[in-house]
């Protein structure tokens, strides 16, 4: 980015202070004013006060309002160097690019510096291809008056197109509320009950993912009816749910994941 | 043993046999004297003492009710009268006549056959008048008509004899013009009221005396004698001739149906089974042998025995410590104690029969409009409708902190046995907010709290209830966009076509209940005057407003649609004006579009997204607020004409009719609610205490648009908001 003003989007990666690129961190360095965003993901391996202490600036904290408002940021981005610090990848599992195109039409520069996303390393972690996944879906939290079908639907869809499935699962960070992998099986089997199907009973080998990118990960490939009364232990978690395997996926998921091989036969 | 108590006897064996049971009510305009007349029938028939009828108002057994001099429950009695050789039971139900209290007016009409319909022969039929008789009618209450009052046609209107029969044909062609205008063809001949066979009577409660004809054929009495005893002030001993309590319980035997030919006209008007299923039959035919049927109207609130539920047995028996069903509620409950009334009193009793009304103990998920029976599946009687719209609030608080839960619990009692009572809790300010049908209303309920139930309160001065509305259709779709800017909903509101407005007011659409059968409410909306395509629309009403859906095939819309429901309920029970309650509006979704992955579409977008496309559609619609009105009825001589118009004038009210009987002009004026605050003090120092005065809500108004500012920004300054509403560009976000 040239100029001095405008508003870089720098990817924190997936697990701690470390995963920064190392062009991450100069052009973090090189902003005048640094804010970050834990709501849409959080990094768990790691405390704000060592981010700012990885990066040698303050780091100022935004709720969910001030993000989606966008005002406090663009208006410090017209006058200064601003860069807005995401868990992931910015503009992967979490979307801002609302706030990037408000900012390019208010003549604003933006930059965009990727980080490593789970959207790549969950796949990476099973050895499952990279090419062979179908559309990312979300379970959210069960609401009053919320309960959407639609992920059960869209694995479905996927699975009928041999494609893999990534779920990701809800975060309520401001309330310190992480969905994990065995509520998540609880509730797409819940799914399945409301939307009538029958998928599971057909295709029960799931996998849960835990904190992913750290030296306490943990993957978990079973049966989702067994899977889902274990611990993953502490968060983020996410869950993948394999389409048609290829022999050499069918390998993978027996040595990396630890999968019973006659879970396997039918794929 | 006293006659009291001999009586009571009686009417435990009569009980057992319907055709000698009237269940009658007695319904008029405020101050016509219907409770003077329930006591003397009580009287006459010896449940009191005859020379403190029509001075003791045993019904009005609250002491509140003695204090003002005006009926608040609905009290019950029953009594004993003999009649060509045979006793009777009778029934009798008092209602008030204070349209503060209507709603009581409704469901006591639930559980009689007949109702003697009271006018004053000087003022003759009153609006509230006009709505006793459209209530009986609706519930196929069969009416009979006592004039009453006639003595002061001779000593204070000094009328001839020939003026007075006049008079008298004038207020009964007006009772039956309104007679014939509500029942259906077939019965329109036999229950118009007629002064040859006897089904009107004159008379005076006070004095404790009534004619009819048949009675002055037997007797020898005319019209001339009547005149004459009155002219020379010898009402003592026309009452020894004709008693009042005589003349009416005989009228009441020979016109008022018995509880089995009654039910026969009643139950297919106020129980929409199927009529020749085997319970229906039991109800038409009034089976003691059938399922229990029983219609709770009332829960009285006993300081001994607690909630006690009232109501008309339709069917079956009920017998102490049986266990029934309340329809709709889980569980079931076994009653404690069955028993008769008479006033205060309640007489227990082993069991009670259909046909009866009865008071029941121990049966504690009932309120009133309930239907108990001792069997699960039956279908409930229709629903008792009684669109109440509380008009004024008042902010209640306990004095002691330990009073607290008390006072909840009392304000959830409270407003069980009174549904025209409504409780809110301030979720800001953790007050009780307690609303009513007027003034009068909430002043005699905060009596009770106190009084009754010991817990002193602080409590704000009445506030008025407001409602917003628009004024015309959104001139195009206004954009509501979630904060993460992933969804937008596209939202058009304008005025509710006024039937529908009606339908839901008169019960006709119930719009808190789920629509079960989609296709008939698309009918009914269509036949209200809504479009095909709006009425396919059809999702949920709030209050008399209504939300379509007029989307086609949007993917993703039906998973976040009940939190659009939210975002609509939420828009209409808080405006955007000033968080008043919305009415009379439809909000119709056109168009939504809605981020692929769930998690962008939870509640914490969609709500605010649908909400602010409401409130947004609704500022281009031009907001209006909307005032409760009261129509004013004053009587006055004529010396003090001046002196009521100018009270009404300063209130911003505005005399809607004028017109001479003899000495007094009677006034007609229609003011805002939130001016007639204080009008009862005012108008009496402006009168000297010579005005007789009634009034009648009458809906909601247009606030004046010079006004409006300045009452939007008390109302939200009262409730802590910025003293300017939002308008279109901040929906927008």
């Amino acid at each position: 980015m040239h100029g001095k003003s405008g508003l870089v989007f720098i990817g924190l990666g997936i697990n701690d202070e470390m995963d920064i690129t190392v062009k991450g961190l100069d052009a973090a360095r090189e902003c005048g004013c640094l804010f970050s965003e834990f709501y849409t993901a959080a990094l768990m391996g790691s405390t704000p006060e060592r981010l700012e202490e990885m990066i040698g600036r303050p780091v100022i904290s935004l709720t969910r309002e001030d993000v989606e408002s966008g005002d406090l940021i663009l208006e410090k981005a017209k006058n200064e160097r601003v860069g807005l610090l995401t868990a992931g990848d910015p503009m992967a599992a979490t979307t801002h690019a609302d706030l990037r195109l408000r900012a390019e039409n208010e003549g604003i520069p933006t930059e965009v510096i990727n980080g490593i996303s789970i959207l790549v390393a969950a796949p990476s972690a099973l050895g499952l291809q990279h090419y062979k996944f179908g559309r990312t879906t979300t379970i959210p939290f069960v609401e009053q008056g919320y309960f959407p079908t639609s992920p059960y639907e869209a694995l479905i869809k996927n699975f009928e197109a041999g494609l893999h499935t990534l779920v990701l699962l809800d975060i309520h960070s401001d309330e310190g509320r992480y969905l994990t992998a065995d509520e998540a099986m609880k509730t797409l089997l819940l799914m399945e009950k409301k939307a009538g199907g029958n998928f599971f009973e057909e295709h029960p080998l799931i996998c849960g993912l835990g904190r992913i990118g750290s030296d306490a990960a943990v993957i978990r490939c079973g049966d989702i009816h067994s899977l889902k009364e274990k611990d993953f232990g502490p968060p983020l978690h996410c869950i993948v749910i394999p389409g048609p395997l290829h022999y050499m996926e069918k390998e993978a998921l027996k040595i990396l994941g630890n999968t019973p091989e006659k879970l396997l036969d039918d794929y | 043993m006293g006659r009291k108590e001999d009586n009571i006897k009686k009417a435990q064996a009569i009980m057992h046999k319907p055709k000698y049971i009237r269940n009658i009510g007695i319904a008029a305009h405020i101050d016509h004297g219907k409770t003077t007349l329930s006591d003397n029938l009580i009287a006459g028939a010896g449940m009191m003492s005859e020379e403190l009828a029509g001075k003791q108002l045993v019904l009005d057994y609250d002491e509140q009710e003695q204090a003002r001099g005006i009926t608040i429950n609905a009290a019950n009695a029953s009594m004993v009268h003999e009649y060509g050789g045979e006793e009777y039971l009778i029934n009798l139900i008092d209602t008030p006549g204070h349209v503060d209290f209507g709603g009581d007016v409704t469901r006591a009409m639930r559980a009689v056959d007949g109702a003697i319909i009271v006018t004053c022969a000087v003022e003759g039929v009153m609006p509230q008048t006009e709505t006793v008789i459209r209530q009986a009618l609706k519930e196929r209450v069969r009416p009979v008509l006592f004039i009453n009052k006639v003595d002061r046609l001779i000593n204070e209107l000094q009328l001839t004899p020939e003026q007075m029969q006049d008079r008298f044909v004038k207020i009964i062609a007006e009772v039956n013009k309104r007679i014939t205008r509500m029942v259906p063809p077939e019965l329109k001949k036999e229950w118009m009221v007629k002064v040859d066979d006897g089904s009107v009577a004159f008379g005076s409660a006070y004095h404790n005396w009534a004619i009819n004809v048949p009675f002055m054929k037997r007797s020898g009495i005319t019209f001339k004698d009547i005149y004459n005893y009155l002219n020379d002030g010898k009402q003592k001993e026309l009452a020894k001739k004709a008693p009042i309590h005589k003349i009416l319980l005989d009228m009441t035997i020979q016109h008022l149906p018995n509880p089995i030919d009654a039910q026969k006209i009643r139950i297919p008007q106020i129980w929409h089974g199927d009529l020749e299923s085997k319970f229906g039959q039991s109800m038409m035919n009034c089976d003691e042998r059938g399922h229990v049927a029983l219609m709770v109207t009332k829960i009285l609130l006993d300081p001994h025995a607690g909630e006690v539920a009232v109501g008309r047995l339709f069917s079956g028996k009920i017998a102490r410590g049986q266990e029934l069903y309340v329809i709709g509620m889980p569980g079931k409950a076994r009653v404690q104690q069955v028993s008769l009334s008479v006033g205060a009193d309640m007489i227990a009793v082993d069991e009670i029969i259909a046909g009866n009304i009865v008071s029941l103990t121990g049966v504690k998920n009932a309120i009133a409009g309930v239907t108990i029976s001792d069997d699960p599946e039956v279908e409930p009687f229709e629903k008792i409708t009684h669109y109440s719209e509380p008009v004024v609030t008042v902010a209640i608080e306990a004095k002691h902190m330990k009073d607290l839960p008390k006072l909840v619990e009392v304000l959830r009692s409270v407003a069980k046995a009174d549904p025209s009572i409504q409780v809110e809790i301030n979720q800001e300010t953790g007050e009780h907010l307690m609303s009513g049908m007027g003034e009068l209303h909430l002043e005699i309920t905060l009596y009770r709290i106190v009084n009754e139930h010991g817990i002193e309160v602080n409590s704000s001065p009445p506030i008025v209830v407001y409602r917003e509305s628009v004024e015309k259709q959104t001139p195009r779709e206004f954009e509501g966009k979630s904060p993460n800017k992933h969804n937008k909903f596209y939202v058009v509101v304008e005025p509710l076509e006024e039937a529908v407005v009606e339908a839901i007011k008169s019960g006709e659409i119930d719009p808190d209940a789920k629509i079960k059968d989609v296709k008939a409410m698309m009918r009914t909306l269509q036949d209200l005057g809504l479009s095909k395509d709006e009425a396919k629309g059809i999702v949920m009403f709030k209050g008399p407003n209504v939300f379509l859906d007029m989307t086609k095939g949007i993917q993703y819309l039906h998973e976040t649609m009940e939190l659009c429901k939210q975002a609509f309920a939420e828009a209409m029970r808080l405006g955007p004006l000033a968080n008043e309650k919305v009415m009379g509006v439809k909000v119709k979704l056109m168009d939504a579009k809605l981020h692929e992955d769930s998690i962008h579409r939870g509640p914490a977008q969609v709500i605010p997204a649908m909400r602010n496309g409401i409130y947004g559609a609704m500022c281009l619609a031009n907001r209006v607020l909307m005032e409760p009105m009261q129509k004013v009825f004053i009587d006055v001589p004529q010396d003090f004409m001046g002196s009521v118009t100018r009270e009404i004038q300063q209130r911003r009210g505005i005399i809607v009719d004028m017109s001479q009987e003899g000495e007094l002009t009677r006034i007609e004026a229609k003011a805002p609610v939130s001016e007639m605050f204080g009008f009862a003090s005012a108008i009496r120092s402006a009168t000297a205490g010579r005005a007789l005065w009634a009034t009648e809500n009458s809906g909601f108004e247009r606030v004046p648009r010079e006004l409006l500012d300045k009452i939007v920004a008390q109302i939200r300054e009262r409730k802590g908001l910025k003293p300017e509403p939002y308008n279109a560009g901040y929906y927008e976000g």
